[in-house]
């Protein structure tokens, strides 16, 4: 039993237990008939309110030219500045003198998505994707190599931009 | 044996079967039921995807518990265990089958099966499975034995959860049942009969002859024990799984968990059931004698009324539920026993004066008068109750008012 406490002197109105019962109960009848904000999920990936970002950073992809080679020049900014330091990166040169990458290796696991490696990228080769459904059996399933980097489709990110902040 | 005993056993067990059947179909399908009203009050969906609509979730739902495994605590009573789920479920099942659910069936057959012999019936038979002259005294009797499920499904479990679930479902279901009792005496005060069928006949005689209106302040005390009775929200202290996991059936699992849910479920029916045959005329169907006059199209329209009213009723349990918060303990204890038990007593005696005004000095004559004279005598105590003392009295708030000398200045603390 509180000592001292003040009693608020209410009127009846705001008192009754009744009258606020049925209140309550006028309202969650009301929300038996409102539209359901459910989204079904393995049918339904959108609805006009909800859409993943353009700017979403999800697994990794890698750009490939014309000719179906990856971008990469393998110039090892992306492990350099990965803050996971998840990217292996070993570089190898052809005859012509074009370096490329040998290993190129993203361990999905480490990666926390930051974005940096595209930002650094100058090649525009490797990006975060607008992607999220990447489940696997094995663990060892989840260190993507260049093959299965290159071989991805789904849409790169946008990231931010800082000359039009809000997305415009 | 004679070929009406057999006719009469036939007759009892097919409505048995029936009654049964009916019974667990409408308490699987309520536990859809009550996820459905759940979800759509939250603005979801709700169970969707088991058939079409999610109508196979009950049949997915009992599956999963048949085939799940019996868990039985090492420091749990065994024999205590296995049978506190019985006993609930078993308590919930029988007192529907008092109930009349409809217009007396015209039965007439005179058959001679291959084996079983020559069967005979004559005349109407009730539908109800029996016909109990002790009526509402037996099933507040047996819904009493429904205590001892629950609170030895507590103590046999040796947990500290389940043991203060049981021991407040106990206390809780014992407060609430004298409530409930002296809230169906005015009843046998205006029919004079605890029977069922009498109570629903009395009720059929012209329109607002309904219970509910001469005796309202009862119906009011009825349901809400009802609520408190089956342990539903807001009474659900029992359960109540932010505080006590989940309360008495914290140790159970598969299908002794499913017995106490269905018990659960079947009570909510029960209450249903009961409400509607003593204040809302059981199957009658108003401002029409059309549904007394017998025959099959009368018994299915009136046992098509009797399940309306009864969803309705059902629809009420899961609305409150998914509509307030729990009573903290001890304002359910005290509206149980200092605020249900006096009311009850008091409405009594009022109602006894009332009725002896009625039928005496003001000699109302037909019923509809009497009800009438009896429904105006009620106005006042309704204003008493749902204005008056519904002012922070029936519910109390946290804290209490003190005296102005009590009251300190806050120290800092």
């Amino acid at each position: 039993m509180a000592i001292g406490v003040k009693v608020m002197q209410r009127p009846g109105r705001e008192a009754s237990y009744m009258r606020a019962t049925l209140k309550g109960m006028a309202l969650t009848f009301r929300h038996l008939f409102r539209r359901k904000v459910t989204m079904q999920y393995p049918e339904e990936r959108s609805t006009e309110t909800w859409t993943l970002s353009p700017r979403w950073r999800g697994t990794h992809r890698m750009l490939t030219d014309e000719q179906g080679r990856s971008k990469c020049v393998a110039c090892g900014l992306c492990p350099q500045i990965c803050p996971a330091n998840c990217i292996k990166l070993v570089p190898g040169e052809d005859e012509e003198g074009n370096r490329y990458p040998l290993i190129y290796e993203i361990d999905e696991f480490r990666c926390v998505f930051c974005g940096y490696c595209q930002e650094v990228c100058p090649e525009e080769a490797i990006h975060v994707g607008v992607h999220y459904e990447n489940a696997e059996y094995e663990r060892g399933r989840f260190v993507y190599d260049l093959e299965r980097l290159s071989a991805q489709t789904h849409p790169v990110s946008s990231l931010w931009d800082p000359t039009d902040p809000r997305g415009e | 044996m004679t070929p009406e005993l057999k006719g009469f056993v036939l007759v009892a067990v097919v409505k048995t079967a029936a009654v049964f059947t009916f019974l667990m179909l409408l308490v699987a399908y309520s536990t859809l039921l009550e996820r459905w009203i759940a979800s759509w009050m939250q603005d979801r969906i709700g169970p969707n995807r088991a058939g079409p609509k999610g109508l196979f979730q009950p049949i997915a739902d009992g599956l999963k518990n048949l085939l799940k495994e019996e868990v039985i605590p090492d420091g749990a009573n065994k024999v205590f265990f296995v049978i506190a789920p019985a006993i609930s479920l078993m308590a919930a099942l029988i007192i529907p089958l008092t109930i009349p659910w409809a217009a007396p069936i015209p039965l007439e057959f005179d058959m001679t099966l291959p084996v079983l012999g020559r069967f005979v019936h004559h005349g109407a038979t009730p539908a109800t499975v029996t016909v109990l002259p002790i009526g509402f005294l037996w099933v507040l009797a047996i819904s009493s034995v429904g205590v001892y499920g629950i609170a030895l499904g507590g103590w046999a479990s040796n947990n500290k959860y389940s043991l203060l679930g049981g021991l407040r479902a106990t206390a809780q279901m014992v407060s609430y049942e004298v409530a409930m009792g002296l809230s169906v005496i005015p009843v046998l005060l205006l029919v004079g009969n605890v029977s069922f069928v009498e109570i629903v006949s009395v009720q059929q005689q012209g329109p607002f002859s309904w219970l509910a209106l001469p005796l309202a302040l009862s119906a009011f005390i009825f349901l809400v024990s009802g609520f408190a009775e089956t342990n539903r929200v807001p009474f659900d202290m029992p359960e109540a799984e932010s505080e006590l996991v989940a309360g008495y059936h914290t140790e159970y699992s598969a299908m002794k968990f499913s017995a106490f849910m269905i018990g659960e479920f079947t009570g909510m029916v029960t209450i249903s059931m009961m409400f509607v045959t003593l204040f809302l005329g059981g199957w009658d169907i108003p401002f029409t004698h059309w549904d007394e006059a017998g025959g099959m199209l009368q018994v299915v329209a009136t046992a098509g009324v009797f399940f309306v009213k009864m969803l309705f009723f059902l629809f009420l349990f899961m609305w409150i539920r998914w509509t307030l918060p729990r009573f903290r303990y001890d304002q359910l204890m005290a509206l149980g026993w200092k605020i249900f038990i006096p009311m009850g007593l008091a409405y009594i005696l009022y109602i006894a004066v009332a009725l002896w005004l009625v039928d005496g000095p003001l000699g109302a004559a037909s019923t509809a008068l009497r009800f009438g004279l009896l429904f105006l005598f009620n106005i006042p105590v309704l204003v008493l109750v749902f204005r008056v003392l519904d002012r922070g009295r029936l519910i109390r708030g946290v804290s209490v008012h003190l005296p102005a000398s009590a009251s300190r200045p806050a120290r800092a603390v």
